[in-house]
């Protein structure tokens, strides 16, 4: 199993001013403890990154390392970043519509790679009727407009804490 | 134990995957990796370790970037590691110098991984120095190393990497900032950066003249000469490095091949020189004595208790003793002292 990640914030609780430990304590946790590694992208063409960037900094502030790799990815691209940098997840914002093409062919080259331990989920604007044929390929997370983002956190330590374990 | 004969054999033979799995397992846990690092220590010390440092948004990513495709374009090999800091509240972190970075993508010659500098203060985190090792045992012959945005003080680099290039831009302040202690000290190249903007030539001048007040060389003023005297730890059989000052505009690529120049030149003078060798030693002492601290540390700590140490903590809190006399009485308990 992989160990807890740094800290779990409770729902709503600002993570500023809460922090309890003195800094020298502070560090020694976050040297002893694992980080979870998400790497967050948008495949495809379209340049609104507001959701990604919004996701990106909920789960950085609920103590995961982000990798972000911004707008405009090639499938290629994002699964050769996660080997290289050996995250648990990948948080895919796409809002172009191209994403029955793009989902599935990272998910394809994720397994190409050897990668399929890697979990993928996805945001942005993607139609009720496709999400079951994403569900299929291995996409169990499907986050549209409005998420809390709170939900996404969740979700992610979720299927990282319990599906997972570590090679 | 032959689990990490396998993936020794693996990491030289140049299998991307196991090296970042390998990274990770470093930045985990040290002690987790210590035999494989043990095994791969001896593939190591043929890679020229690049540092480069400055203030956020200088653009040092894009810089990176820039000398990345360089070496691509002569057929080098190039491991990348870049810092960014952990967020000391929640203990996550946003990394996002790859951003900077994808011209690099796709091409198996280049390894870039991300960091984050979980607690670490130098600039690095705590496990940059291992993970450069193991790029340079995997065959990266160069290693460049992007530090976290500096302030004043995060010099740890200088003691990682051979040459630490420190990039400034137009308008970061006056001549004064330029001749305080701290980073601009470790520079063994200055890069203005974003050159095209208004005074790119004001802060090369700048630049300019904390080098001249710096070096033996005499200064005239008011008419007379005024000898500096010799810069501390500047030895006589070493002949002199003045660091080159390079203006860059990243984003299009001015004056990189100029600054590739000044890279591969302080890469010969130290070969020429014994910088060389002394940089290595100056590397090895300041690993070893991390090294020492934090186990005698943890050692220590885990001979008092965090019971004893909460305790002392509460009575420095309510003025009942002072913090340094609360750290003998600790150890005095412990017979460590």
């Amino acid at each position: 199993m992989r160990p807890a990640p740094y800290c779990k914030l409770s729902k709503g609780k600002s993570t500023r001013g809460g922090l309890q430990l003195p800094p020298s304590q502070t560090n020694e946790r976050l040297k002893m403890k694992r980080a979870y590694r998400i790497l967050i992208a948008k495949p495809g063409l379209d340049g609104h990154d507001r959701g990604a960037k919004v996701i990106a900094r909920a789960l950085r502030d609920a103590g995961m390392e982000i990798i972000y790799l911004g707008l405009r990815q090639t499938p290629e691209m994002i699964v050769e970043a996660a080997l290289q940098e050996d995250v648990d997840a990948i948080g895919l914002s796409i809002l172009s519509g191209a994403h029955m093409t793009l989902l599935p062919r990272v998910v394809e080259l994720l397994q190409e790679n050897g990668l399929d331990d890697v979990m993928v989920f996805a945001g942005g604007i993607i139609p009720d009727e496709d999400i079951p044929k994403l569900n299929e390929i291995g996409i169990s997370g499907i986050f549209g407009p409005g998420t809390n983002t709170e939900d996404v956190i969740t979700f992610v330590h979720e299927q990282l804490g319990t599906s997972k374990t570590t090679a | 134990m032959s689990q990490n004969s396998e993936i020794v054999k693996r990491i030289l033979a140049g299998d991307r995957r196991a090296l970042a799995r390998l990274i990770s397992r470093i930045e985990n846990d040290g002690r987790e990796a210590t035999d494989v690092l043990a095994a791969l220590y001896p593939h190591t010390g043929k890679a020229h370790i690049v540092g480069v440092t400055g203030a956020p948004g200088t653009g040092k990513s894009t810089l990176v970037n820039e000398l990345a495709k360089a070496y691509r374009a002569e057929g080098v090999r190039v491991g990348i590691i870049a810092v960014d800091p952990t967020s000391p509240f929640s203990g996550g972190a946003l990394l996002g110098d790859r951003i900077r970075m994808r011209d690099l993508s796709g091409d198996p010659g280049v390894f870039i991984r991300s960091m984050a500098s979980r607690g670490n203060l130098g600039g690095l985190a705590r496990a940059t120095s291992d993970v450069v090792k193991v790029l340079d045992a995997a065959g990266y012959p160069k290693v460049l190393v992007e530090t976290v945005g500096a302030g004043q003080s995060e010099v740890e680099i200088a003691r990682t990497a051979h040459t630490t290039l420190v990039v400034e831009a137009p308008g970061l302040g006056d001549d004064v900032q330029a001749i305080k202690a701290g980073v601009l000290e470790i520079a063994d190249i200055l890069v203005v950066n974003k050159a095209d903007r208004d005074g790119a030539q004001q802060t090369k001048c700048a630049l300019q003249m904390m080098l001249d007040l710096g070096t033996n060389q005499s200064t005239r003023h008011h008419s007379r000469t005024m000898r500096a005297r010799d810069v501390p730890g500047s030895s006589s059989t070493e002949p002199e490095w003045r660091p080159p000052i390079c203006l860059t505009v990243a984003v299009r690529g001015q004056g990189v091949t100029e600054l590739m120049q000044a890279v591969a030149k302080h890469y010969r003078y130290l070969r020429e020189s014994d910088g060389w060798a002394k940089r290595e030693r100056a590397r090895a002492t300041a690993e070893l004595d991390g090294l020492l601290r934090d186990r005698l540390v943890t050692q220590v700590l885990g001979r008092i208790g965090p019971a004893a140490v909460e305790g002392a903590i509460e009575q420095i809190v309510a003025r009942q003793i002072d913090a340094h006399a609360a750290a003998d009485r600790l150890l005095i308990q412990a017979k460590l002292f």
